[in-house]
Protein backbone atom coordinates (compact mmCIF):
# COMPACT_ATOMS: atom_id res chain seq x y z
CA UNK A 1 0.00 0.00 0.00
CA UNK A 2 2.60 2.16 1.14
CA UNK A 3 4.81 1.47 -2.01
CA UNK A 4 1.35 1.97 -4.59
CA UNK A 5 1.30 5.88 -2.55
CA UNK A 6 4.75 6.04 -3.08
CA UNK A 7 4.49 5.54 -6.95
CA UNK A 8 0.89 7.49 -7.66
CA UNK A 9 1.03 10.75 -5.08
CA UNK A 10 4.89 10.97 -5.34
CA UNK A 11 5.01 10.50 -9.35
CA UNK A 12 1.86 13.47 -9.38
CA UNK A 13 3.79 15.48 -7.05
CA UNK A 14 7.09 15.26 -8.76
CA UNK A 15 5.18 16.24 -12.10
CA UNK A 16 3.29 18.63 -10.84
CA UNK A 17 6.95 20.64 -9.72
CA UNK A 18 7.74 19.86 -12.80
CA UNK A 19 8.78 23.08 -14.69
CA UNK A 20 5.64 24.34 -12.81
CA UNK A 21 4.37 22.90 -16.19
CA UNK A 22 0.77 22.67 -15.08
CA UNK A 23 0.71 26.67 -15.23
CA UNK A 24 -0.50 27.13 -19.11
CA UNK A 25 1.87 29.93 -19.61
CA UNK A 26 4.50 27.62 -19.42
CA UNK A 27 2.94 24.21 -20.73
CA UNK A 28 1.38 26.01 -23.73
CA UNK A 29 4.49 27.53 -25.37
CA UNK A 30 6.90 24.88 -24.26
CA UNK A 31 5.28 21.60 -23.86
CA UNK A 32 2.60 22.27 -26.98
CA UNK A 33 3.63 25.47 -28.89
CA UNK A 34 7.33 24.41 -29.58
CA UNK A 35 6.32 21.06 -31.63
CA UNK A 36 3.33 22.66 -33.39
CA UNK A 37 5.88 25.17 -35.35
CA UNK A 38 8.24 21.32 -35.49
CA UNK A 39 5.63 19.70 -37.20
CA UNK A 40 4.61 22.70 -39.46
CA UNK A 41 8.36 24.07 -40.28
CA UNK A 42 9.16 20.15 -41.45
CA UNK A 43 6.13 19.63 -43.70
CA UNK A 44 6.44 22.96 -45.36
CA UNK A 45 10.25 21.74 -45.87
CA UNK A 46 8.96 18.47 -46.52
CA UNK A 47 7.06 20.02 -49.95
CA UNK A 48 10.05 22.36 -50.44
CA UNK A 49 12.52 19.49 -50.75
CA UNK A 50 9.67 17.24 -52.67
CA UNK A 51 10.35 14.33 -50.28
CA UNK A 52 7.59 12.83 -48.93
CA UNK A 53 3.93 13.87 -48.73
CA UNK A 54 2.61 16.05 -45.48
CA UNK A 55 1.93 12.63 -43.60
CA UNK A 56 5.08 11.59 -43.82
CA UNK A 57 6.27 14.43 -41.75
CA UNK A 58 3.23 14.97 -39.41
CA UNK A 59 3.53 11.33 -38.25
CA UNK A 60 7.23 11.45 -37.50
CA UNK A 61 7.28 14.56 -35.68
CA UNK A 62 4.26 14.22 -33.84
CA UNK A 63 5.32 10.85 -32.63
CA UNK A 64 8.72 12.15 -31.51
CA UNK A 65 7.04 15.28 -30.25
CA UNK A 66 6.10 12.84 -27.26
CA UNK A 67 9.79 12.41 -26.66
CA UNK A 68 10.58 15.59 -26.28
CA UNK A 69 8.20 15.37 -23.38
CA UNK A 70 9.62 12.29 -22.39
CA UNK A 71 13.27 12.98 -22.51
CA UNK A 72 13.35 16.28 -20.99
CA UNK A 73 10.46 15.75 -18.20
CA UNK A 74 12.13 12.72 -17.25
CA UNK A 75 15.47 14.41 -17.61
CA UNK A 76 14.33 17.35 -15.04
CA UNK A 77 12.02 15.27 -12.89
CA UNK A 78 15.54 13.78 -11.34
CA UNK A 79 17.07 16.35 -12.46
CA UNK A 80 14.90 19.13 -10.39
CA UNK A 81 14.94 16.91 -7.05
CA UNK A 82 19.15 17.08 -7.08
CA UNK A 83 18.75 21.43 -8.01
CA UNK A 84 16.29 21.65 -4.83
CA UNK A 85 17.55 20.19 -2.29
CA UNK A 86 15.25 17.50 -1.98
CA UNK A 87 16.89 14.32 -3.59
CA UNK A 88 19.02 13.62 -0.48
CA UNK A 89 16.15 13.52 2.06
CA UNK A 90 14.27 11.24 -0.75
CA UNK A 91 16.95 8.71 -1.31
CA UNK A 92 17.31 8.98 2.65
CA UNK A 93 13.81 7.46 2.91
CA UNK A 94 13.32 4.06 2.84
CA UNK A 95 10.65 4.31 -0.24
CA UNK A 96 10.80 1.34 -2.49
CA UNK A 97 13.51 2.97 -5.64
CA UNK A 98 11.17 1.24 -8.29
CA UNK A 99 7.84 3.08 -6.83
CA UNK A 100 9.58 6.15 -6.97
CA UNK A 101 11.12 5.54 -10.39
CA UNK A 102 7.41 4.71 -12.14
CA UNK A 103 5.73 6.88 -10.40
CA UNK A 104 7.56 9.81 -11.75
CA UNK A 105 7.40 8.40 -15.39
CA UNK A 106 4.12 7.29 -15.48
CA UNK A 107 2.48 10.95 -15.48
CA UNK A 108 5.17 11.59 -18.32
CA UNK A 109 4.17 9.02 -20.47
CA UNK A 110 0.69 10.28 -19.94
CA UNK A 111 1.86 13.67 -20.89
CA UNK A 112 4.23 12.46 -24.10
CA UNK A 113 0.19 10.68 -25.29
CA UNK A 114 -1.17 13.65 -25.18
CA UNK A 115 1.29 15.80 -27.06
CA UNK A 116 1.65 13.71 -29.77
CA UNK A 117 -2.02 13.39 -30.05
CA UNK A 118 -1.95 17.39 -30.09
CA UNK A 119 0.61 17.15 -32.93
CA UNK A 120 -1.61 14.74 -35.10
CA UNK A 121 -4.57 17.24 -34.91
CA UNK A 122 -1.83 20.39 -35.73
CA UNK A 123 -1.45 18.20 -38.98
CA UNK A 124 -5.44 17.54 -39.24
CA UNK A 125 -5.95 21.07 -38.75
CA UNK A 126 -3.66 22.96 -40.14
CA UNK A 127 -2.01 20.85 -43.10
CA UNK A 128 -2.70 17.99 -45.68
CA UNK A 129 -3.25 15.28 -43.26
CA UNK A 130 -6.13 12.92 -42.96
CA UNK A 131 -5.49 9.52 -41.05
CA UNK A 132 -7.75 7.15 -41.86
CA UNK A 133 -10.59 6.86 -38.35
CA UNK A 134 -10.35 3.11 -38.38
CA UNK A 135 -6.35 3.75 -37.56
CA UNK A 136 -6.69 6.34 -34.54
CA UNK A 137 -6.90 3.61 -32.34
CA UNK A 138 -3.96 1.55 -32.96
CA UNK A 139 -2.32 5.00 -33.92
CA UNK A 140 -2.88 5.56 -30.05
CA UNK A 141 -1.43 2.46 -28.76
CA UNK A 142 1.90 2.99 -30.70
CA UNK A 143 1.86 6.96 -29.54
CA UNK A 144 1.59 5.14 -25.66
CA UNK A 145 4.09 2.84 -26.42
CA UNK A 146 6.46 5.02 -27.61
CA UNK A 147 5.94 7.76 -25.11
CA UNK A 148 6.83 4.88 -22.96
CA UNK A 149 9.94 4.06 -24.73
CA UNK A 150 11.32 7.45 -24.83
CA UNK A 151 10.54 8.11 -20.90
CA UNK A 152 12.59 5.14 -19.98
CA UNK A 153 15.35 6.87 -22.65
CA UNK A 154 14.82 10.08 -21.22
CA UNK A 155 15.26 8.36 -17.25
CA UNK A 156 18.87 7.15 -18.48
CA UNK A 157 19.70 10.57 -19.09
CA UNK A 158 17.90 11.73 -16.10
CA UNK A 159 20.26 9.11 -14.10
CA UNK A 160 23.37 10.19 -15.99
CA UNK A 161 22.30 13.78 -14.53
CA UNK A 162 22.75 12.47 -11.43
CA UNK A 163 26.90 12.26 -12.47
CA UNK A 164 27.39 15.17 -14.91
CA UNK A 165 26.61 19.17 -14.91
CA UNK A 166 26.22 19.23 -18.25
CA UNK A 167 23.22 16.64 -18.40
CA UNK A 168 20.86 19.41 -20.50
CA UNK A 169 23.53 19.70 -23.12
CA UNK A 170 23.36 15.87 -23.78
CA UNK A 171 19.47 16.39 -23.22
CA UNK A 172 19.49 18.66 -26.58
CA UNK A 173 22.01 16.50 -28.16
CA UNK A 174 20.27 13.43 -27.41
CA UNK A 175 17.10 15.20 -28.54
CA UNK A 176 18.52 17.14 -31.97
CA UNK A 177 19.99 13.55 -32.76
CA UNK A 178 17.04 11.94 -32.77
CA UNK A 179 15.38 14.34 -35.51
CA UNK A 180 18.39 12.51 -37.81
CA UNK A 181 18.73 8.74 -36.92
CA UNK A 182 14.83 8.05 -35.84
CA UNK A 183 13.59 8.51 -39.73
CA UNK A 184 11.45 11.24 -38.37
CA UNK A 185 12.07 13.91 -41.50
CA UNK A 186 14.61 11.86 -43.67
CA UNK A 187 13.47 8.19 -44.62
CA UNK A 188 15.83 5.85 -42.32
CA UNK A 189 16.68 3.50 -45.44
CA UNK A 190 18.54 6.85 -47.21
CA UNK A 191 20.79 7.37 -44.02
CA UNK A 192 23.80 5.79 -44.47
CA UNK A 193 24.39 2.36 -42.61
CA UNK A 194 25.72 3.11 -39.23
CA UNK A 195 22.80 5.71 -38.92
CA UNK A 196 20.78 3.18 -39.64
CA UNK A 197 21.99 1.23 -36.82
CA UNK A 198 22.29 3.72 -34.50
CA UNK A 199 18.56 4.63 -35.51
CA UNK A 200 17.44 0.99 -34.85
CA UNK A 201 18.36 1.17 -31.43
CA UNK A 202 17.09 4.78 -30.35
CA UNK A 203 13.46 4.75 -28.89
CA UNK A 204 10.27 6.49 -31.72
CA UNK A 205 12.22 4.40 -34.89
CA UNK A 206 9.68 1.94 -34.49
CA UNK A 207 6.94 3.65 -33.66
CA UNK A 208 7.24 6.33 -36.35
CA UNK A 209 7.55 3.12 -38.86
CA UNK A 210 4.37 1.57 -37.00
CA UNK A 211 2.38 4.56 -37.56
CA UNK A 212 2.95 5.25 -41.02
CA UNK A 213 2.07 1.86 -42.15
CA UNK A 214 -1.02 2.19 -40.05
CA UNK A 215 -2.12 5.69 -41.56
CA UNK A 216 -1.12 3.96 -44.62
CA UNK A 217 -3.98 1.39 -44.01
CA UNK A 218 -2.42 -1.47 -42.23
CA UNK A 219 -4.04 -3.54 -39.80
CA UNK A 220 -2.36 -3.47 -36.04
CA UNK A 221 -1.41 -7.37 -36.53
CA UNK A 222 0.65 -6.60 -39.13
CA UNK A 223 2.98 -4.04 -37.59
CA UNK A 224 3.12 -5.31 -34.25
CA UNK A 225 6.73 -6.60 -34.83
CA UNK A 226 7.42 -2.81 -34.51
CA UNK A 227 5.28 -2.22 -31.75
CA UNK A 228 7.13 -5.35 -29.84
CA UNK A 229 10.17 -3.81 -31.28
CA UNK A 230 9.48 -0.23 -29.53
CA UNK A 231 8.13 -1.47 -26.42
CA UNK A 232 11.40 -3.85 -25.94
CA UNK A 233 13.58 -0.97 -26.38
CA UNK A 234 11.65 1.29 -23.98
CA UNK A 235 12.15 -1.89 -21.50
CA UNK A 236 15.56 -1.95 -21.96
CA UNK A 237 16.07 1.66 -21.60
CA UNK A 238 14.45 1.33 -18.21
CA UNK A 239 16.09 -1.20 -16.57
CA UNK A 240 18.96 0.38 -17.72
CA UNK A 241 17.89 3.45 -16.07
CA UNK A 242 16.91 1.92 -13.15
CA UNK A 243 20.16 -0.05 -12.70
CA UNK A 244 22.09 2.95 -13.33
CA UNK A 245 20.58 5.50 -10.74
CA UNK A 246 21.03 2.92 -7.95
CA UNK A 247 24.78 2.46 -9.08
CA UNK A 248 24.97 6.44 -8.98
CA UNK A 249 23.09 6.39 -5.75
CA UNK A 250 25.44 4.29 -3.93
CA UNK A 251 28.70 5.81 -5.34
CA UNK A 252 27.09 8.91 -4.24
CA UNK A 253 26.47 7.43 -0.46
CA UNK A 254 29.71 5.79 -0.90
CA UNK A 255 31.70 8.93 -1.61
CA UNK A 256 29.03 11.95 -0.50
CA UNK A 257 29.20 13.00 -3.54
CA UNK A 258 24.70 13.26 -4.05
CA UNK A 259 25.18 16.89 -4.65
CA UNK A 260 28.85 18.12 -5.46
CA UNK A 261 29.44 16.41 -8.86
CA UNK B 1 30.97 58.31 -28.81
CA UNK B 2 30.28 57.84 -25.18
CA UNK B 3 27.03 55.75 -26.44
CA UNK B 4 29.58 53.69 -28.49
CA UNK B 5 31.73 52.88 -25.92
CA UNK B 6 29.08 51.62 -23.82
CA UNK B 7 27.83 49.69 -26.07
CA UNK B 8 31.20 48.01 -27.34
CA UNK B 9 32.23 47.75 -23.04
CA UNK B 10 29.11 45.89 -22.76
CA UNK B 11 28.74 43.58 -26.06
CA UNK B 12 32.79 42.95 -25.46
CA UNK B 13 31.73 42.35 -21.48
CA UNK B 14 28.67 39.68 -22.84
CA UNK B 15 30.62 38.08 -25.83
CA UNK B 16 33.77 37.04 -23.26
CA UNK B 17 30.73 35.69 -20.63
CA UNK B 18 29.09 33.87 -22.68
CA UNK B 19 32.21 32.78 -24.19
CA UNK B 20 33.27 31.08 -21.29
CA UNK B 21 29.66 28.69 -21.27
CA UNK B 22 30.07 25.44 -22.83
CA UNK B 23 26.40 24.99 -22.95
CA UNK B 24 26.02 27.50 -25.13
CA UNK B 25 28.62 27.86 -27.69
CA UNK B 26 27.82 23.96 -28.06
CA UNK B 27 24.33 24.83 -28.61
CA UNK B 28 24.88 27.18 -31.09
CA UNK B 29 26.83 25.19 -33.11
CA UNK B 30 24.58 21.77 -32.49
CA UNK B 31 21.63 23.35 -33.26
CA UNK B 32 22.15 24.76 -36.80
CA UNK B 33 24.77 22.14 -37.77
CA UNK B 34 22.10 19.32 -36.86
CA UNK B 35 19.26 21.59 -38.86
CA UNK B 36 21.45 21.86 -41.78
CA UNK B 37 22.34 17.97 -41.57
CA UNK B 38 18.95 16.80 -42.03
CA UNK B 39 17.91 19.38 -44.64
CA UNK B 40 21.32 17.87 -46.74
CA UNK B 41 19.83 14.60 -46.47
CA UNK B 42 15.94 15.68 -47.60
CA UNK B 43 17.13 17.81 -50.39
CA UNK B 44 19.41 14.98 -51.89
CA UNK B 45 16.71 12.24 -50.88
CA UNK B 46 14.18 14.99 -52.63
CA UNK B 47 16.17 15.47 -56.08
CA UNK B 48 17.09 18.50 -55.13
CA UNK B 49 21.01 18.41 -54.40
CA UNK B 50 21.40 22.09 -55.84
CA UNK B 51 19.89 23.26 -52.98
CA UNK B 52 22.60 22.34 -50.13
CA UNK B 53 24.46 26.02 -50.31
CA UNK B 54 20.95 27.72 -49.94
CA UNK B 55 19.91 24.70 -46.80
CA UNK B 56 23.29 25.50 -45.39
CA UNK B 57 22.77 29.33 -45.54
CA UNK B 58 19.47 29.20 -44.05
CA UNK B 59 20.53 26.63 -41.00
CA UNK B 60 23.38 29.30 -40.58
CA UNK B 61 21.02 32.38 -40.16
CA UNK B 62 18.93 29.86 -38.03
CA UNK B 63 22.04 29.64 -35.39
CA UNK B 64 22.07 33.44 -35.49
CA UNK B 65 18.34 34.19 -34.55
CA UNK B 66 18.73 31.30 -31.84
CA UNK B 67 21.35 32.51 -30.50
CA UNK B 68 19.87 35.77 -30.60
CA UNK B 69 16.37 34.36 -28.84
CA UNK B 70 18.07 32.45 -25.79
CA UNK B 71 20.46 35.33 -25.39
CA UNK B 72 17.38 38.17 -25.41
CA UNK B 73 15.44 36.17 -23.14
CA UNK B 74 18.35 35.92 -20.57
CA UNK B 75 19.79 39.82 -21.09
CA UNK B 76 18.15 41.80 -18.47
CA UNK B 77 17.50 38.26 -16.40
CA UNK B 78 20.61 37.38 -16.17
CA UNK B 79 21.67 41.05 -14.84
CA UNK B 80 18.63 40.83 -12.35
CA UNK B 81 19.89 37.51 -11.02
CA UNK B 82 24.05 38.99 -10.94
CA UNK B 83 22.86 41.71 -9.12
CA UNK B 84 23.84 44.14 -11.51
CA UNK B 85 20.48 45.42 -12.98
CA UNK B 86 20.32 48.35 -10.29
CA UNK B 87 23.51 49.38 -11.12
CA UNK B 88 23.59 49.69 -14.82
CA UNK B 89 20.55 51.05 -14.44
CA UNK B 90 21.15 53.57 -11.91
CA UNK B 91 24.51 55.07 -14.22
CA UNK B 92 24.18 57.40 -15.85
CA UNK B 93 24.70 56.00 -19.01
CA UNK B 94 21.14 55.34 -20.40
CA UNK B 95 20.43 51.57 -19.92
CA UNK B 96 19.02 51.06 -23.23
CA UNK B 97 22.96 51.30 -24.99
CA UNK B 98 23.75 48.23 -22.24
CA UNK B 99 21.22 46.11 -23.09
CA UNK B 100 21.98 46.47 -26.95
CA UNK B 101 25.61 45.96 -26.18
CA UNK B 102 24.02 42.52 -24.19
CA UNK B 103 21.85 41.54 -27.09
CA UNK B 104 24.63 41.83 -29.88
CA UNK B 105 26.67 39.83 -28.11
CA UNK B 106 24.67 36.72 -28.24
CA UNK B 107 23.72 37.77 -32.08
CA UNK B 108 27.46 37.75 -32.52
CA UNK B 109 27.98 34.59 -31.14
CA UNK B 110 26.02 33.40 -33.98
CA UNK B 111 29.21 33.41 -36.08
CA UNK B 112 29.81 30.22 -34.75
CA UNK B 113 26.94 28.90 -36.01
CA UNK B 114 27.77 30.41 -39.45
CA UNK B 115 31.46 29.17 -39.41
CA UNK B 116 30.90 25.73 -38.22
CA UNK B 117 27.60 25.22 -40.38
CA UNK B 118 29.55 26.39 -44.00
CA UNK B 119 32.40 24.41 -42.77
CA UNK B 120 30.43 21.12 -41.96
CA UNK B 121 28.60 21.62 -45.22
CA UNK B 122 31.70 21.73 -46.92
CA UNK B 123 33.44 19.23 -45.75
CA UNK B 124 30.84 16.11 -45.45
CA UNK B 125 28.46 17.05 -47.76
CA UNK B 126 31.04 18.66 -50.78
CA UNK B 127 28.81 22.05 -50.28
CA UNK B 128 30.04 24.59 -52.97
CA UNK B 129 31.04 28.01 -51.33
CA UNK B 130 31.28 29.56 -54.62
CA UNK B 131 29.92 33.05 -53.70
CA UNK B 132 28.30 35.54 -56.36
CA UNK B 133 29.52 38.35 -54.47
CA UNK B 134 32.09 37.63 -51.90
CA UNK B 135 32.28 41.29 -50.61
CA UNK B 136 28.80 42.05 -50.25
CA UNK B 137 28.29 38.43 -48.77
CA UNK B 138 31.17 40.23 -45.98
CA UNK B 139 29.20 43.03 -45.84
CA UNK B 140 25.96 41.20 -45.25
CA UNK B 141 27.25 39.25 -42.45
CA UNK B 142 27.48 42.34 -39.95
CA UNK B 143 24.38 44.00 -41.14
CA UNK B 144 22.31 40.61 -40.27
CA UNK B 145 23.76 40.00 -37.25
CA UNK B 146 23.71 43.90 -36.20
CA UNK B 147 19.75 43.73 -37.15
CA UNK B 148 19.16 40.51 -35.19
CA UNK B 149 20.79 41.62 -32.07
CA UNK B 150 18.37 44.59 -32.17
CA UNK B 151 16.02 42.95 -33.02
CA UNK B 152 17.01 40.84 -29.55
CA UNK B 153 16.64 44.13 -27.82
CA UNK B 154 12.86 44.72 -28.51
CA UNK B 155 12.47 41.06 -27.15
CA UNK B 156 14.66 41.22 -24.59
CA UNK B 157 12.78 44.77 -23.31
CA UNK B 158 9.59 43.06 -23.60
CA UNK B 159 10.13 39.54 -22.23
CA UNK B 160 11.51 41.21 -19.05
CA UNK B 161 7.76 41.93 -18.37
CA UNK B 162 7.01 38.38 -18.73
CA UNK B 163 8.16 36.11 -15.74
CA UNK B 164 7.90 33.05 -18.52
CA UNK B 165 9.95 34.32 -21.40
CA UNK B 166 12.35 30.97 -21.94
CA UNK B 167 8.31 29.37 -22.29
CA UNK B 168 7.90 31.83 -25.18
CA UNK B 169 11.43 31.99 -26.49
CA UNK B 170 10.87 28.12 -27.24
CA UNK B 171 7.94 28.54 -29.37
CA UNK B 172 9.28 31.45 -31.12
CA UNK B 173 12.31 29.31 -32.26
CA UNK B 174 10.98 27.46 -34.68
CA UNK B 175 7.95 29.35 -35.56
CA UNK B 176 10.08 32.69 -36.92
CA UNK B 177 12.88 30.08 -38.69
CA UNK B 178 9.37 29.08 -40.59
CA UNK B 179 8.09 32.87 -41.42
CA UNK B 180 10.91 34.10 -42.36
CA UNK B 181 12.22 32.13 -45.19
CA UNK B 182 15.14 30.97 -43.73
CA UNK B 183 14.45 27.35 -45.49
CA UNK B 184 11.05 27.42 -46.77
CA UNK B 185 10.78 30.02 -49.44
CA UNK B 186 8.32 32.76 -48.15
CA UNK B 187 6.46 31.86 -51.68
CA UNK B 188 5.26 28.32 -50.32
CA UNK B 189 3.71 29.76 -46.85
CA UNK B 190 -0.01 31.46 -46.87
CA UNK B 191 0.14 34.73 -47.84
CA UNK B 192 -0.91 36.72 -44.20
CA UNK B 193 2.66 35.45 -43.11
CA UNK B 194 4.46 37.40 -45.96
CA UNK B 195 4.09 41.06 -44.00
CA UNK B 196 4.64 39.88 -40.88
CA UNK B 197 7.60 37.99 -42.56
CA UNK B 198 8.94 41.82 -43.67
CA UNK B 199 9.12 43.10 -40.47
CA UNK B 200 11.31 40.54 -38.95
CA UNK B 201 15.44 40.98 -39.42
CA UNK B 202 16.04 37.37 -40.21
CA UNK B 203 13.83 37.35 -43.34
CA UNK B 204 15.99 40.62 -45.09
CA UNK B 205 19.17 38.89 -43.36
CA UNK B 206 19.45 35.93 -45.29
CA UNK B 207 18.13 37.09 -48.07
CA UNK B 208 21.08 39.81 -48.02
CA UNK B 209 22.98 36.48 -47.39
CA UNK B 210 21.67 34.26 -49.86
CA UNK B 211 21.86 37.04 -52.27
CA UNK B 212 25.54 37.62 -51.94
CA UNK B 213 26.24 34.31 -52.13
CA UNK B 214 23.99 32.41 -54.86
CA UNK B 215 23.55 35.73 -57.31
CA UNK B 216 21.00 38.35 -57.12
CA UNK B 217 20.68 42.03 -55.50
CA UNK B 218 21.82 41.76 -51.92
CA UNK B 219 21.85 45.50 -51.79
CA UNK B 220 18.04 46.26 -51.17
CA UNK B 221 17.68 43.49 -48.30
CA UNK B 222 21.16 44.70 -46.74
CA UNK B 223 19.51 48.39 -46.57
CA UNK B 224 16.25 46.90 -45.58
CA UNK B 225 18.21 45.22 -42.52
CA UNK B 226 19.79 48.38 -41.72
CA UNK B 227 16.62 50.40 -41.51
CA UNK B 228 14.62 47.33 -39.33
CA UNK B 229 17.40 47.61 -37.16
CA UNK B 230 16.85 51.85 -36.94
CA UNK B 231 13.25 51.02 -35.40
CA UNK B 232 13.92 48.09 -32.90
CA UNK B 233 16.44 50.40 -31.70
CA UNK B 234 13.66 53.08 -31.96
CA UNK B 235 11.13 50.88 -30.44
CA UNK B 236 13.60 49.22 -28.17
CA UNK B 237 14.90 52.31 -26.34
CA UNK B 238 10.82 53.50 -25.94
CA UNK B 239 9.97 49.82 -24.17
CA UNK B 240 13.32 49.89 -22.17
CA UNK B 241 12.25 53.46 -20.60
CA UNK B 242 8.88 52.42 -20.22
CA UNK B 243 10.33 49.65 -18.32
CA UNK B 244 12.72 51.92 -16.44
CA UNK B 245 9.68 53.96 -15.28
CA UNK B 246 7.40 51.27 -14.00
CA UNK B 247 10.47 49.67 -12.26
CA UNK B 248 11.34 52.79 -10.55
CA UNK B 249 7.59 53.86 -9.49
CA UNK B 250 6.54 50.45 -8.68
CA UNK B 251 9.72 49.55 -7.14
CA UNK B 252 9.84 46.50 -9.08
CA UNK B 253 13.29 46.32 -10.64
CA UNK B 254 14.79 43.26 -8.79
CA UNK B 255 11.41 41.48 -8.37
CA UNK B 256 9.73 41.02 -11.89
Amino acid sequence: MNTFRVLTIGGLLAYRALFNWIHPAIYIPSVLGFPMFQILFFAYLGRFSGLRDDAFFVTGNAIQAAGMAGIYASVFTIGNDRFYGTLGPLLASPASRAALFTGRALPIVANGLFVSAFGFVVGWAFLDFEPPLGSLLPLALVILVSAFATTAFGMLLGSIGLRTKDILLISNLAYFLMWLFCGVNVPLDTLPGWMQIVGEGLPVTHAVAAARELIDGAALGSVWRLVAAEAGIGAGYLIAAFALFRVFEREARRHATLETT
Amino acid sequence: MKVLRVILACWWLNLKNLSRSAFFLLTAVMAPVLLSTIAFYMFQAGGRPGTLLYAALGSAVYGIWSSTLFGSGGAIQWQRWGGTLELLVASPAPFVFAVAGFTLATATLGIYSLVATLAWGTLLFDVPLDLAHPALFVAAIPVTVLSLGLLGLVLASTFVLYRNANALSNMLEYAVLLATGMLVPLSLLPGWVTPIAWVLAPTWGIRAIRDAALGGDPVFAIAMALALAGVYLALGAALIANLERLARQRGTLSLA
